[in-house]
């Protein structure tokens, strides 16, 4: 429509209109940029007030928060130093809770590279028959919400005596997280010749060498994505740690930072300064595989 | 005579070869075996922690007296109008500003990537110190919004969490503002696998500004849009942090979800378990829908999270 228009126009005046057309542009440059800028701002404003506020309270010399001002007036960071030295009697045990998230989160991450890779090797590489149950299994249970099954594992995990044992914990986070990777490292694997397999089978490799030698280094990458995720997924899970890890010896941070918030006493400053320090490795370790990641989580985005 | 006796006879071991050699594929000698074994660990860890609990929870909410007292419980109907609510706003405002935003981070420069980073910190932060967070910027005496609407307007804000629907309200705000991210950087790269040479087709043809979005991208979008919306409503059944962080139930029990209700309620402060299991299991009609829809959607599509 714009073309023919532009066509029909009197040839008398082409110089100007060119300037006007240029000018038009112009104009909504400038529009669409200063509409840039607002969301920005919005975004911004939306993103950051609810972590602004972490840090806020985390900075209040007194462990009071009832507060009538915006930023605290003297902020210190001694709250952080408190929570690094166990210093008060809420956080006497932070570190061995540190580390009883450490050992939970690698474990999980462990075990789903494990069983995620040995499982996607059998189906897609060596190709067992009936291997699409499998997949099938796995699908079911990446859609099923982990919460609807937590009253049942709960009481089958008291049954046999298995509360405040991290392997419980382990164990499910381990079922819910596998079937993620399942599919990404089949997903992978596609853009892996089979006729490497072959080549070695024919040499003489069994298929634990093959699995060794020639899948795992050639997975690294899509290994490296999954990993990152369940580590993430191990070290911020809140439901199955809060019902089955609840004793002095078991708990890990995230069921301590949950008891804090149901005690009326609790030093808030501390508190908060406790969930930046538990918040800060899974940060670092997004942003340090974030590319790799993302690659992981979308790929195929839209096919079809 | 013979020839046919021994046809017969050969029959059946021919059959136990052919059958085992189809259960074993192309697969030869040792090769099964391992195969095998490389899937076993799976099968056990599928078998132990998602038959077994299932089995376990249809069992304990099998019994049909329980459903009276679940019915009948004002409490539970309070949260299936929650989780109606919840899901009507939760998924489609946190879909639909993610589809917006996808658009917006596909502007060039270091700006935009820059702001992406920024933005997808609630994702990438647990949720546990943002909720809770959250849960304290709402208070009605100190909290920062309200201590904010004073001194920037000199209102008085409301008591956020004390209020049945503010505090529902409030819940599905968190759940947006966490989930948000997620959705927008899966719809960004769904928005950026779509070729370039298809926008400068729609361009020659006059397709521009809301054009090029209503009759190129949301088109190509709409199938990986619906698949995340049938996903974005699965996992928003099963939410357990986002009402127990920010307004943990309350006021009086009336903000739960169907999880923390049946965690939460009925397991750990009433100690009735089988009343958990079997409210959870009231969402099952809309759930096992959505999960045969989804599993197809899945397949057929391949998109893959």
């Amino acid at each position: 429509m714009t073309t023919i228009t532009a066509d029909a126009r009197p040839q008398s005046a082409p110089a100007r209109s060119s300037e006007r057309m240029r000018r038009a542009a112009r104009r909504w440059r400038y529009l669409t940029n200063a509409g840039a800028a607002v969301v920005s701002v919005v975004l911004l404003l939306w993103t950051l007030t609810p972590i602004y506020n972490i840090i806020m309270v985390s900075l209040e010399a007194e462990g009071d928060v009832s507060v009538t001002h915006i930023f605290p007036p003297e902020p210190s960071a001694a709250s952080f130093w408190v929570v690094l030295t166990e210093g008060h009697w809420y956080l006497e045990s932070f570190w061995h809770q540190f580390g009883n998230s450490v050992f939970l989160a690698g474990m999980v991450t462990f075990f789903v590279l494990l069983i995620g890779s040995l499982t996607s090797f059998s189906i897609s590489r060596m190709r067992i028959r009936n291997g699409w149950v499998i997949t099938n299994a796995a699908l079911l249970t990446y859609v099923i919400p982990a919460s609807f099954l937590a009253i049942p594992f709960y009481l089958i995990m008291n049954r046999y005596g298995l509360q405040n044992n991290p392997w419980s914990v382990i164990a499910v986070l381990v079922t819910f997280a596998t079937p993620y990777a399942i599919f990404i490292f089949q997903e992978y694997g596609r853009s892996i010749p089979l006729e490497l397999d072959e080549s070695a089978r024919i040499d003489g490799a069994s298929p634990l060498q093959i699995y060794f030698r020639i899948y795992l280094p050639l997975m690294a990458p899509a290994l490296v994505a999954v990993g990152t995720y369940a580590l993430l997924l191990a070290w911020n899970e809140y439901l199955y740690q809060f019902l089955l890890l609840s004793n002095e010896q078991s708990m890990t941070v995230a069921v301590a930072l949950g008891k804090f918030l149901n005690s009326d006493v609790a030093p808030w400053n501390y508190m908060m300064a406790t969930a930046i320090i538990y918040a800060l490795p899974p940060l670092a370790t997004y942003y340090i595989f974030r590319n790799r990641m993302s690659s992981g989580l979308t790929m195929g985005g839209v096919k079809g | 005579m013979t020839t046919v006796s021994a046809i017969e006879l050969g029959r059946p071991a021919v059959r136990r070869q052919s059958l085992w050699r189809y259960w074993r594929g192309g697969l030869q000698g040792s090769e099964f075996t391992w195969a095998v074994a490389f899937v076993v660990p799976y099968i056990g860890v599928f078998c132990a922690f998602v038959i077994y609990p299932a089995l376990y929870g249809l069992w304990m909410g099998s019994n049909p007296s329980l459903y009276p007292e679940v019915f009948s419980d004002p409490i539970y109907l309070n949260t299936v109008v929650n989780t109606m609510i919840f899901l009507a706003f939760g998924v489609n405002v946190k879909l639909f500003l993610a589809l917006m935003l996808s658009g917006f981070f596909m502007r060039p420069g270091w700006w935009t990537k820059a702001l992406l980073m920024i933005f997808v910190l609630p994702w990438a932060v647990p949720a546990l110190p943002t909720f809770i967070s959250i849960h304290w910027m709402l208070n009605g005496e100190w909290g920062l919004v309200n201590n904010a609407l004073w001194i920037l307007f000199g209102v008085d804000g409301p008591s956020w969490l004390n209020s049945r629907w503010l505090a529902l309200g409030s819940a599905i705000f968190s759940h947006v503002w966490k989930w948000t991210p997620f959705w927008t950087v899966i719809l960004l790269a769904g928005r950026m696998s779509i070729p370039q040479e298809i926008y400068d087709a729609a361009k020659v043809d006059g397709a521009t500004g809301l054009r090029r979005f209503t009759d190129v991208t949301f088109p190509l979008l709409a199938n990986l849009y619906l698949v995340l919306t049938l996903l974005a409503t699965i996992f928003l059944l099963g939410d357990f942090n986002s009402v127990y962080f920010v307004t943990g139930g309350g006021p009086a029990n009336s903000t739960h979800l169907l999880a923390t209700l049946g965690v939460v309620r009925d397991m750990l402060e009433l100690g009735k378990p089988q009343l958990g299991v079997a409210a959870v299991m009231s969402a099952l009609p809309l759930l096992i829908p959505l999960v045969i829809i989804l599993m197809r959607k899945l397949k057929t599509s391949e998109a893959q999270l």
